[in-house]
């Protein structure tokens, strides 16, 4: 079993219209839906829920006011301000608590447990082009990554159970805790920059992690058309780090327009130059999973 | 005053926002605290300056004093500890910091040190004080960088402060202290499913909000028809203009190239203060 996943660094580069292009050029491929804070996947794919589980990520304080002599030390020693002191009574902030249960260990009084609270869902659906695996992570909840890696258990199982032999792995943007979540384990990390000085500056912090964590990385340049002297710069940034760039996509309404029909563009335009320029790419990325480095 | 600019899903417009607001006003701060991708430099033509390590604690076992009791590793929750048959190993990229083995160890073996996990930076550019934070490569602890970030807004003066994209911690840490949020979209199925998240965290956080329409034109109404039923202020359209994206492209923030924005910004900021000073969450 393969697992590509797609990222960018910076955030609407192209990721989901990407993915979704490819989901419906794989006939044998399970899809996760990574990006679980903001997720957009399932707008086009339009799953059919069939589970749906809890997730539980880190624990949180909770004070037993009853128990509490407001002696202050769970305050002096939480590192992450969670701790709120108002009108007598001490609180925990669940946003700013981080779960790690010092205040547990030095309240005198036994007044603070860890409790765990659900944080978000995770799914697994069925879609017209294959099973896939998602989630939703509650509002400012901790533990993304956390959530990140259940649904990638659950791809795998999915792919394990319909014996399908890819994953493909819609990420999330940035460099921290989600992102590396989503490649940790895959077999190649595809970039979708596009020809902006933010989106050059941002693949290369996402070409520094993928690098930092040994994956074989690939760039696609969407939109290049905005500007092609900085489709350029991309292109000998890449040749500089011996990374293959496995096409250049034009800049193309129908990307948007596909999605107002909540259609991938592969559906929407089959025969668009955009759709045309997809389809290479997917087959370059096929390719390079038979074997051949891309 | 501090203004937040977040959006939920990423590339919508918000640090071309951040820097085109913060140009327009005089005297103001701007905080780019997408730690991970920090862009707003790239528009302010300068090199910002290192100001300080960001630093995160983590333990050092003493192997004299250890009595491989495993108590610390049992009780760490990022499982940044583990207690071998012949000794504890630490695992700092997964350590949060939160100092629970120092205190749980009974031989007092652990003790902590400083390990860097990102950086303050900062420049100023004419009136424009810029503050930035970068998260090293391959660390996840996000919201530290911000808080400390977040430590230099200057009270009495106006904060412009760029956000993460998304809805779970790091835009937590940005936007929890702020005096208003201006939620940044596109009007496409993915940018309206993604503001309707984010207003549901600035709701949650009782943090008066307005929106922006990016782009405006592509896509359809969906977000400003929303936004009316909803009663949600209407802040600014920026319409999707090729000349816009370019300039985007090329770093240049296009207030300097289109300078009757300059007064849009300013009145959506006299917009913002009104609302501010009225109460008014939407």
């Amino acid at each position: 079993m393969k697992q590509l996943t797609v990222i960018s660094g910076k955030g609407g580069t192209g990721k989901t219209t990407l993915t979704a292009a490819f989901a419906s050029l794989a006939n044998n491929a399970v899809f996760a839906d990574c990006d679980v804070d903001a997720a957009d996947m399932h707008l086009i794919l339009k799953p059919e829920v069939l589970e749906t589980e809890d997730f539980c990520g880190l624990e949180g304080a909770v004070i037993d006011k009853d128990l509490c002599v407001e002696c202050g030390k769970c305050r002096e020693h939480c590192r992450y301000g969670a701790i709120t002191e108002g009108a007598g009574t001490f609180k925990i902030d669940p946003l700013s608590c981080e779960g790690c249960a010092v205040c547990t260990l030095v309240c005198p009084e036994g007044a603070v447990s860890m409790q765990t609270r659900v944080s978000g869902q995770a799914f697994i659906s069925r879609t017209r082009f294959g099973p896939m695996a998602h989630a939703r992570l509650g509002i400012g909840e901790e533990a993304s990554g956390k959530l990140v890696s259940e649904v990638r258990e659950n791809a795998k199982k999915l792919a394990e159970k319909s014996g399908r032999e890819l994953i493909i792995i819609d990420g999330p943007p940035g460099t921290g805790c989600p992102v590396i979540a989503a490649i940790t384990g895959t077999d190649l990390i595809l970039v979708v920059s596009e020809p902006t000085l933010s989106g050059l500056h941002d693949l290369k912090r996402v070409i520094e992690l993928a690098k930092h964590f040994r994956i074989p990385a690939a760039v696609c340049i969407n939109k290049y058309d905005i500007n092609e002297e900085n489709t350029r710069l991309i292109e000998d940034f890449c040749e500089g780090a011996d990374i293959p760039v496995l096409g250049r996509l034009p800049y193309d309404d129908v990307a948007t327009l596909a999605m107002l029909r909540e259609e991938s563009v592969i559906e929407y335009a089959e025969d668009n130059v955009l759709a045309g320029k997809l389809r290479l790419v997917w087959e370059t990325l096929v390719t390079s999973f038979a074997g051949a480095r891309p | 005053m501090k203004i937040a600019i977040a959006s939920g899903k990423g590339g919508t417009g918000k640090t071309t926002l951040s820097v085109n607001l913060a140009l327009a006003l005089s005297d103001a701060q701007l905080f780019d605290c997408d730690v991970e991708e920090p862009n707003c430099s790239l528009f302010l033509d300068c090199e910002p300056k290192l100001l300080e390590d960001v630093n995160c604690l983590v333990p050092i076992i003493d192997s004299e004093k250890c009595s491989l009791c495993g108590q610390c590793s049992e009780f760490c929750r990022y499982n940044a500890l583990a207690a071998l048959p012949s000794k504890v190993m630490v695992f700092p990229s997964l350590c949060h910091g939160c100092g629970g083995c120092t205190l749980i160890c009974p031989e007092g073996a652990v003790r902590e040190e400083p390990r860097r996990i990102g950086i303050i930076e900062k420049a100023v550019v004419s009136e424009l004080e810029f503050y930035r934070g970068l998260l090293d490569i391959g660390e996840v602890m996000a919201p530290s960088i911000i808080k400390a970030l977040q430590a230099h807004i200057e009270e009495g003066k106006t904060a412009i402060i760029d956000s993460p994209p998304g809805t779970a911690c790091p835009v937590i840490a940005t936007v929890e202290n702020m005096d208003y949020c201006i939620l940044v979209t596109e009007s496409t199925p993915f940018g309206f499913h993604d503001l309707k998240l984010a207003i549901d965290v600035v709701r949650q956080m009782k943090i008066p909000f307005g929106v922006v329409i990016n782009r405006h034109g592509l896509g359809d109404a969906r977000v400003e028809k929303y936004c009316l039923a909803e009663g949600i202020p209407l802040l600014l359209m920026i319409p999707n203009d090729r000349r816009i994206a370019k300039l985007y492209s090329e770093g240049i923030p296009f207030v300097k190239e289109m300078p009757e924005w300059k007064e849009r910004f300013r009145e959506m900021f006299e917009t913002i203060k009104n609302q501010v000073d009225q109460g008014g969450s939407a």
